[in-house]
């Protein structure tokens, strides 16, 4: 899973070098941001099953036009949906309502099976937005990003550097993963296993410790005084502006229909 | 423990909110510009924890060593837990970005709880009785997050009640497990760099003394 913050990832903040980005992709990184944010709280908000299929939808055309593998974000969605299946299966049992059906003596409620599936949808369409906007971005551009949307720039520096020694702890890990397998260690459920895992765990909270006394000592002797330059080309142009309106319009739409419009049935 | 978008009510989200927000600028505070690189490299850790997976029964659980995380970083945890967060919600889908700042008020603060609670102990005691206050706050920690989580359940409907004893039922052998885990890696740290466990200011009370000694042997050796 940490193949996204690979050593081999750009530490500029132009992904993929040459590669022409995506039709979303090429927008401005704040508008992606902020848009997938306002998606979210707008999403969250909506009541009715109709509406959130019409934001599922929205977020499903914003996916075909990135150029994310369809299978690998679908992967993710599931994986998603795995944390909430149990919360969804109960929901209709243990909401009060108009009985549906009877299962081993317990009664679904309509009101429950709709709340579940609501619940469902949105959850869906947020994480589907949020991967179609954000997760094209590389995270160096991330932290850039939210730099320029006036975020602390401790924070900043924070997550930047986090970012960047996540792939070599995980390294790290791997090899002391590995010399454990040389000298017949296998997870089993024992204490054996369990203390393992703690000084396996103990051992790379030392290293890394040890690791960021020698980068700041570095970083010191070339001059490090507290601040990163955040150099990037970030621009808001027309089409972003379109963007933007489009986008801000179409979920205003959406909210607005949401709490006015009825179905008859 | 991540709860989705979508599920809970918009109070409980804008309460959350506005708690992480809270959280996040004191321990920002707390977190000076020389310290940036420890606590993102610690951050990173935890991340990294969160990839690894311990067998329990006849399925696998993945580490979340919050409460070690308060113990090794106090009320910084808050932003590097945060940090954590944010990367899994953003790039892998765990979570989501309206219920990030319940997420991390659930598994930053009992974290910085336990780190309040157990560091003081911890840094006087000998390795077994750090390891066993290791394996309480370890456990404690991620008790007070399924409490937690049960309770931003609870909060949102009533329908999601029983679904909130189960999470906390659920997560009994999970306690367990990080508690054993926690001890072991808190026993190892207290024998190879116990500085680690120690209050940020007795650091430095150690490290001007040993700077103090260093000039007085400089001083004495150009006299010899």
């Amino acid at each position: 899973m940490s193949h996204l913050f690979g050593h081999d990832q750009p530490l500029n903040v132009r992904a993929g070098g040459g590669q022409t980005p995506s039709f979303v992709g090429a927008f401005d990184p704040r508008v992606r941001v902020v848009a997938a944010c306002v998606f979210a709280i707008i999403v969250v908000a909506l009541h009715q099953i109709e509406f959130a299929l019409a934001a599922l939808g929205l977020a499903a055309i914003t996916m075909s036009l990135t150029d994310l593998p369809l299978r690998v974000t679908l992967k993710r969605m599931a994986a998603m949906d795995g944390f909430i299946i149990v919360m969804l299966v109960m929901l209709p049992f243990t909401t009060p309502g108009t009985p549906m059906v009877t299962i081993l003596g317990a009664e679904a409620s309509q009101e429950g099976l709709m709340h579940a599936i609501l619940v469902g949808i949105r959850a869906n369409a947020v994480v589907l937005m949020m991967l179609s906007l954000l997760s094209g971005m590389t995270p160096v551009a991330l932290g850039h990003t939210l730099y320029r949307l006036k975020c602390p720039p401790v924070l900043v520096h924070l997550m930047m550097f986090t970012v960047r020694y996540i792939s070599v702890l995980h390294d790290e890990y791997h090899r002391l993963r590995m010399a454990m397998k040389l000298r017949g260690f296998k997870a089993r459920n024992n204490a054996h296993t369990y203390r393992s895992f703690g000084y396996l765990f103990g051992m790379l909270v030392v290293r890394s410790l040890e690791r960021a006394e020698r980068v700041l000592e570095a970083m010191k002797c070339r001059g490090f005084s507290g601040h990163f330059p955040m150099i990037d080309d970030m621009a808001f142009r027309g089409r972003d502006g379109v963007f933007a309106v489009f986008f801000l319009v179409l979920i205003t739409a959406l909210v607005i229909l949401d709490r006015t419009y009825v179905f008859a049935y | 423990m991540h709860i989705v978008d979508g599920a809970l009510a918009p109070e409980v989200l804008i309460g959350g909110g506005v708690l992480a927000v809270a959280g996040l600028g004191l321990g920002l505070r707390k977190l000076p510009i020389d310290k940036i690189p420890a606590t993102g490299v610690l951050s990173a850790t935890f991340f990294v924890a969160s990839l690894i997976h311990v067998p329990v029964g006849p399925s696998s659980v993945h580490l979340i060593m919050s409460g070690l995380a308060g113990l090794v970083l106090g009320w910084t945890a808050f932003p590097a837990l945060f940090v954590g967060l944010l990367l899994q919600a953003i790039f892998f889908g765990f979570g989501g970005l309206t219920v990030l700042g319940v997420n991390t008020v659930n598994i930053a603060f009992p974290a910085v709880l336990a780190g309040l609670l157990f560091r003081g102990m911890v840094s006087r005691s000998n390795p077994v009785t750090a390891a066993v206050l290791g394996g309480c706050a370890g456990a404690f920690s991620i008790a007070l997050t399924t409490v937690f989580v049960a309770i931003s359940l609870a909060l949102s409907g009533d329908g999601f009640v029983p679904a909130a004893k189960l999470v906390f039922f659920a997560h009994i052998p999970i306690m367990v497990v990080e508690g054993l885990v926690s001890a072991a890696a808190v026993y190892l740290i207290a024998k190879v760099k116990p500085s680690l466990l120690q209050p940020a200011d007795s650091i430095s009370d150690f490290q001007m003394q040993a700077a103090a000694l260093r000039a007085k042997q400089a001083g004495e050796a150009s006299n010899g």
